[in-house]
């Protein structure tokens, strides 16, 4: 039993991150119809961008205290992000409005390429550390019910609960500030929005800067639970079933989505892995949300698909 | 003036469904299927054959029947590369395991196998579209990357968990020399494209365009989208198969499960994307671009390197060459967000014209 719960909480603290990546994929869909794949290039990017200023700062300008580096290589990392947003719209998306979904699709691809070049051509390509003091030790929990208790890794709690945090600023950003109201408003038609006055080259790089913001998160605990690496990009291949269980235009949906996902990979990794030889993980989650659409072909929260001749 | 079609008049059926209506495009075509097979194997050398032209062939194939499926259906995949392995296991296994098995049906047997799976993953095409769809299609890939990696009667048991070919006959010709690849991807290719060509312009082509262009008006007018749909998946994947069959035996001769990887699939979305959608011209610029490409760039990027005495080190190469390529494919889709082909067809309508301005 005590197993079982302990698997179960990894589970959903795998959840918790993978529907951190899922989100960054959900903003941007919702604001501009655009399926970002270029989300796994902009968490390694923006990982590798934290990583290195934390280790340059202190050696340029001689900062000892390496919170106080770390920080400022977050807010430098931001930065960064910001003008990737930025260029990304000025550069790409302005010239691609009202083009298929397929072809945005690419150019996302192709922006991907751009960034994993870029990002190791200049921060370099080896594996990264990034240090922003996450405790490393497991613990035990609930020891007076279970006999044995349940271990719990405490980075991966601690990560699970920075990404609430981020999910709920999120969900208040959207709902109550008069810039969240525009980016809703965006989601929902772009032309009625542009009509009332919103502009929709501002918005989209507002979105992209989110986006870029829950990507820099995203690279941060990832990076420091695995190290930053190549690698690093490919979470967005797993984080996309999340997306598509989810509903691609539904912020709580990729959080419900994540946390499904994450229990179902480690269950079955646990439970069905041994009976096929394991390594399942990676597809099941696949075939999870393949199996769920056909029954609920718009996602669990999307918004229900009206066909009109 | 040279290109023209006044004149020409059509007096019979056959003459007005040809499918070169024009005279100097059949001329133009036949000369270069001619050029193809008599005058490249004497002119080439080793390397452009086996190092270029064989993939472009290859990789041409395949993204014609991605084009089938993505361009003429409507339908989105990005489980390409698993259909490519698909085909190129079963092919194996055939080839393997059945003694005396020719070389052609085990290609055929492999495109088979691959439409019968492609068969299976288009499925959920019944119920999503678009987006969503591309998604779904990613589970075949994951699930082809894992059933080669993992499950050893695939592979024959082989404890590298590579496979490889060898001894290749059809008909008692000896494939061996880098001519003979060449020869053979360039007849499969140029049987597949006629077929295809005729498909698109048959009744089936027509009801995947019907379906690409509004699925539920294509159905009030009497059009099945179960069958409509899951024949482009069974065709597409078909072609698919036999071309990851050839990039196995013909290209590769020994691979294992990376070589039909996820990049493998963006890969070919690109070529149809770039060559252009809905074109079986464009599958062929397509895979021009996306093979020659890469090739050109870690040609020239180290020569350009050595031009402004910067010594470039294999790392970057290949860092830039992503940059380059990313750069390049955002530029193409922003310029002619159609394809390749359709800059083909304005240079044509330009040239019915030439010399004078309308």
């Amino acid at each position: 039993m005590s197993f079982f719960l302990e698997t179960l909480i990894g589970g959903l603290m795998a959840g918790m991150l993978y529907s951190l990546v899922a989100l960054g994929f959900v903003l941007i869909f919702k604001a501009s119809g655009v399926f970002n794949f270029a989300q796994g290039a902009m968490v390694l990017f923006a990982a590798l961008a934290m990583a290195r200023f934390a280790e340059w700062l202190p050696a340029w300008t001689g900062i000892g205290n390496p919170v106080l580096a770390n920080v400022m290589a977050f807010i430098i990392s931001v930065a960064i992000m910001f003008a990737v947003a930025w260029l990304v719209e000025r550069l790409v998306l302005r010239h691609l409005v009202n083009q298929e979904g397929a072809t945005l699709l690419m150019a996302t691809l192709g922006i991907a390429y751009f960034l994993e070049g870029v990002g190791q051509t200049v921060f370099g390509s080896d594996i990264y550390k990034i240090d922003v003091g996450m405790p490393k030790d497991p613990v035990m929990m609930l020891e007076s019910v279970f006999e044995g208790g349940i271990l719990i890794n405490k980075e991966d709690f601690i990560a699970a609960l920075i990404a609430a945090a981020l999910v709920g600023a999120l969900a208040l950003f959207f709902q109550k500030t008069p810039t969240g109201r525009a980016l809703r408003a965006v989601a929902d038609d772009h032309q009625a929005a542009q009509s009332i006055g919103i502009p929709l080259n501002r918005i989209w790089v507002i979105v992209w800067c989110v986006a870029g913001i829950t990507a820099l998160v995203a690279g941060i605990i990832w990076g420091s639970k695995l190290g930053v690496q190549f690698s690093l990009a490919t979470v967005a291949l797993r984080a996309l079933p999340v997306v598509i269980l989810g509903g691609l235009t539904s912020v709580p949906g990729a959080i419900i989505g994540g946390l499904i996902i994450g229990v179902g990979e480690k269950l079955s990794e646990v439970y069905l892995g041994p009976m096929v030889g394991g390594g399942i993980e990676i597809w099941f989650a696949y075939v999870l949300a393949l199996v769920f659409l056909l029954f609920r072909p718009q996602g669990l929260f999307g918004e229900k698909i009206i066909d009109r001749v | 003036m040279l290109y023209r079609e006044n004149g020409q008049f059509k007096s019979s059926y056959a003459a007005d469904q040809q499918i070169f209506p024009i005279v100097q495009d059949r001329w133009a075509i036949l000369g270069i299927v001619a050029f193809a097979f008599a005058a490249v194997p004497l002119l080439a050398n080793e390397y452009l054959l086996s190092a270029i032209l064989v993939p472009f062939l290859i990789l041409a194939l395949a993204a014609l029947g991605v084009n089938l499926l993505v361009g003429y259906c409507g339908q989105i995949t990005l489980g390409a590369g698993a259909f490519m392995a698909v085909g190129a296991y079963a092919a194996y296994n055939f080839f393997i395991r059945v003694d005396g098995m020719p070389l052609l049906a085990a290609l055929l047997l492999g495109g088979l196998t691959a439409a019968a799976v492609g068969i299976v993953f288009g499925v959920p095409s019944l119920r999503v579209r678009g987006l969503y769809l591309a998604v779904a299609t990613l589970a075949a890939q994951f699930l082809a990357d894992w059933a080669f990696l993992r499950i050893k009667w695939f592979t024959n048991d082989s404890p590298s968990g590579s496979v490889s070919v060898a001894n290749l006959h059809v008909l008692g010709w000896k494939i061996d020399s880098p001519v003979d690849r060449y020869l053979l991807c360039l007849a499969v290719l140029v049987v597949f494209a006629l077929l295809a060509k005729n498909m698109v312009r048959s009744a089936i082509g027509r009801q995947w365009m019907a379906i690409r262009d509004m699925d539920v008006a294509a159905e009030v007018i009497g059009i099945r989208p179960m069958f409509a749909k899951l024949s482009a998946f069974a065709v597409s994947s078909f072609i698919v198969g036999v071309a990851g069959a050839l990039w196995g035996f013909i290209h590769l001769s020994s691979w294992e499960p990376a070589a039909f990887s996820v990049d493998r699939s963006f890969q070919l979305l690109f070529m149809v994307i770039i060559g252009g959608m809905g074109s079986i011209m464009g599958s062929f610029f397509g895979a021009a671009f996306i093979v020659v490409l890469p090739i050109f760039l870690n040609q020239f990027l180290p020569w350009l390197g050595g031009l402004v005495g910067l010594a470039v080190s294999t790392a970057t190469v290949s860092h830039a060459e992503f940059m380059i390529f990313g750069v390049l494919i955002v530029f193409f889709l922003i310029v002619e967000p159609h394809g390749l082909a359709r800059l083909w067809s304005i240079g044509k309508e330009k040239l019915r014209l030439w010399p004078f301005p309308h």
